[in-house]
């Protein structure tokens, strides 16, 4: 089944590769590894989902919290969790074709972002589902698609907060101080 | 024991005072600050401006011959102790003969720092000589490391280093310090580098309700276990242990590293388990209806085939980190946290168990095995090293620190050498690591250096690290070495006898004479041939005034039973076969040929 966690890590030079590594050292294979800026300026946000056997999300989520430079480990898969990807395909497309892929994407909700002479690019988010379905049309209709990059997943879970979110909401007078960081650095390499 | 040359000079008021140090004295510094009063290392390029201040601290520096000796000389002084070893290398080659001694101490969980040095910071990443990605190299098999190449982060991370290799679940740390942040000077404030109160694992879990379950299951258990490991030493619980077992009456089973955890001639101890543990052990096992495992993982070398893996027990498992929780055994209670903590809360519930029915049954089938035990084998006027091992167990009193290293005879001293006492067993269990006996029985020594010990290994794991005995010989460092000498690398050659048809490829092994070669360092030594001999040479070794080594010229072709095969289950073992073993030449050496 896969997994998906979200992992708070410090952000600082080699943590990527340790959370890699972990999953490697596992022989798991990661299906997506999102790393950004978090809402604090010293902490990344890594979004993991990876391919296992259901019993073995104990062990990789123990695993996590072994390194040293991983903060908090949420199993989001288990829960109701919003889970977004972004995509930018770009498709060959010329000034006859361009009318049915302007309806095609307002259809999935996806963005024209370039249009060139003979291409278009489609910026489209959502859940896997939703940008699967844009590629398969776009295939069915015997378009060529030219590159095509996807973000790979991120989540946030629904409502529920982390012990985290809960402890800076206790600490906090004000929600508005529990989002003021720090001017934002490089995030994790 | 310190060298002259390393007189404390440096002013104690640093350690009050912010002073400005160099990243090299901010080193020496940070390890004395934390206690650190030897290191095990090798000198080399870029990591001199260490070297060139640590003369300066009040800190003994043990040369060794190679850096893997280093790393298992500091793994014996933390086993040995329970303080952190610490090794020292330069970059490149150093640094990476440092990972076969890392890893080591990695799958044992051993707290040890290791330092290396890293070429400059601004050529990091060129391919400058002797520069190598030790970081990288070592990710999988420390606890944590770093690269340091800012003068100012050199204490706090030092700090940092030694809390997180000593706490929750111990492990190697390594520490990579460029040339230059050793060179440049930086405000040295000890106090202020403090790291951080250890954040402990967030899914320790060993709470209220837990603790009842497994109370519950141990009061309608008939025939429970202790499974004893390693854990009990690393988290100072023995005495627990023994409680537990003593007020509930059940008998305990050790792992290899747990031996010495609870004493050997207590009444409830039954003994190692495993691949070559006693049979009545490891049929308790498979008979047992609860298993209360402490500090232990459940390693395949104790479970044998984990399908059929003691299939009427239930399962308590107190463990410190909860990646072992179900990974190869599944457990019904788990109890995540420090192993003294969780029994000292379970302590005072425990139940009144009566077990007497279940340690009769057990006893019955220690009688049985009586038959495998070799003490009864005739004396064919052959030297076994079983022989040996209860022969040296008897002489010192089963009081003495032994280092083993990996392969027949780590198992003949696990199962011939009674240890009564926590951290008397040091060797090398998960990695398997030959030629760890001779530097980790050095660690040892200089860890404890008013303890009687002894290097139990065979000629071809000591052939590995004999160069250290080049470093007994510089520091006067007294320990005894065995070698049990069968002329073969003789755990191969038992697989290859059992499981591949007597093709004792490439195992038989043209040795020096150890005796020579011990004398050409200048070492005293002695060779023996006969149970007699045997005797007289372990006393000679423990009389003489410095190190001694005793070549054991045992059985060529013995073999270590029980023995579990691969794949097989736990209680299905091979056992010693009731007749005579084969007369072979004694072991044929260099100079006998």
């Amino acid at each position: 089944m896969l997994h998906t966690f979200v992992a708070l890590v410090e952000n600082k030079p080699g943590v990527l590769t340790r959370v890699a590594s972990l999953f490697r050292r596992l022989n798991i294979n990661i299906t997506s590894l999102t790393v950004g800026e978090s809402e604090r300026a010293d902490v990344s946000r890594m979004t993991i989902v990876a391919e296992a056997a259901p019993d073995r999300a104990h062990r990789m989520m123990a695993s996590l919290y072994k390194l040293e430079n991983v903060l908090e480990v949420d199993d989001v898969g288990r829960h109701s969790a919003v889970v977004r990807e972004l995509a930018m395909v770009k498709v060959a497309a010329g000034p006859q074709t361009r009318a049915h892929l302007f309806e095609l994407a307002k259809v999935f909700h996806a963005r024209i972002v370039d249009l060139a002479p003979e291409s278009l690019m489609l910026e489209i988010t959502g859940g896997a589902s939703k940008i699967e379905g844009l590629v398969q049309v776009l295939v069915e209709s015997n378009y060529k698609i030219l590159e095509m990059a996807r973000t790979g997943r991120m989540a946030m879970r629904r409502g529920q907060h982390t012990s985290r979110v809960l402890e800076a909401l206790r600490e906090a007078p004000s929600s508005q101080s529990v989002l003021a960081g720090k001017p934002k650095q490089a995030t994790a390499g | 024991m310190k060298n002259s040359g390393n007189a404390n000079q440096a002013d104690p008021a640093i350690y009050r005072h912010p002073t400005s140090l160099t990243g090299a004295e901010t080193l020496w510094a940070s390890l004395a600050g934390e206690g650190v009063r030897d290191v095990f290392g090798y000198p080399g390029g870029a990591i001199l401006p260490a070297y060139d201040a640590l003369r300066k601290f009040p800190i003994r520096h043990i040369l060794v011959r190679h850096e893997q000796g280093a790393a298992h000389m500091a793994d014996g002084y933390a086993r040995a102790s329970g303080r952190v070893g610490v090794a020292i290398a330069t970059s490149g080659p150093g640094a990476t003969n440092l990972v076969t001694g890392i890893a080591n101490a990695m799958m044992d969980s051993v707290p040890i720092v290791c330092i290396t040095g890293q070429v400059g910071s601004k050529v990091l990443g060129t391919d400058a000589f002797q520069e190598v990605d030790i970081t990288g190299i070592t990710l999988p098999i420390t606890k944590h490391n770093y690269l340091v190449s800012r003068t100012e982060d050199i204490a706090p991370t030092i700090r940092e280093a030694f809390l997180i290799a000593k706490s929750g679940r111990p492990g190697p740390v390594l520490v990579d310090i460029t040339k230059d942040a050793q060179q440049n000077s930086a405000i040295f404030d000890f106090n202020a580098a403090a790291p951080e109160a250890y954040r402990p694992h967030p899914m320790l879990r060993a709470d209220a309700a837990s603790i009842r379950e497994a109370i519950e299951l141990m009061r309608t258990a008939k025939r429970p276990l202790i499974l004893a490991g390693h854990g009990i030493l690393q988290s100072n619980a023995v005495a627990q242990v023994r409680a537990l077992a003593e007020r509930t009456q059940t008998p305990v089973a050790c792992t290899l590293l747990g031996l010495g955890a609870f004493p050997a001639s207590h009444p409830l101890n039954l003994g190692m388990m495993g691949m070559h543990g006693e049979s009545w052990v490891n049929q308790a096992i498979q008979q047992s209806d609860l298993l209360i495992a402490c500090g232990m993982r459940f390693d395949d070398r104790v479970t044998g085939t984990l399908a059929s893996y003691a299939p009427h027990a239930k399962k308590i498992h107190i463990e410190i980190d909860p990646s072992e929780i179900n990974k190869n055994v599944a457990v019904d209670v788990a109890l995540i946290g420090d192993l003294k903590d969780v029994l000292d809360a379970m302590l005072p519930e425990l139940p009144a168990m009566d077990t007497s029915a279940w340690r009769e049954a057990i006893d019955a089938m220690k009688g049985d095995a009586a038959v495998r035990d070799i003490q009864n084998l005739p004396d064919d006027g052959h030297l076994y090293a079983a022989h040996v091992m209860h022969d040296l167990w008897h002489a010192t009193g089963g009081n003495a620190v032994i280092a083993t290293d990996v392969g027949q005879h780590q198992m003949w001293e696990a199962q011939y050498y009674k240890h009564d006492h926590p951290r008397t067993l040091i060797t090398s269990g998960g990695a398997g690591t030959m030629g760890f006996a001779l530097p980790a029985a050095i660690g040892a020594k200089i860890a404890c250096p008013e303890k009687e010990v002894w290097v139990v290994a065979g000629d071809g794991g000591f052939q590995m690290t004999a160069s250290e005995l080049s470093t007994i010989a510089q520091e006067k460092i007294k320990i005894n070495i065995a070698v049990i000498n069968n002329g073969y690398l003789g755990m191969v050659r038992q697989w290859q006898e059992r499981f591949y048809d007597k093709n004792y490829e490439c195992t038989p092994l043209l040795s020096p004479d150890f005796v020579k070669l011990a004398d050409a360092h200048g070492i005293a030594g002695a060779t023996a041939r006969t149970r007699g001999e045997a005797v007289a040479a372990i006393e000679a070794a423990r009389q003489h005034e410095g190190a001694f080594l005793i070549d054991f010229r045992v059985e060529q072709e013995d073999s270590v039973y029980p023995m579990v095969p691969a794949g097989a289950a736990l209680h299905e073992m091979i056992r010693r076969p009731q007749s005579k073993p084969r007369n072979n030449p004694l072991v044929e050496t260099a100079s006998d040929a």
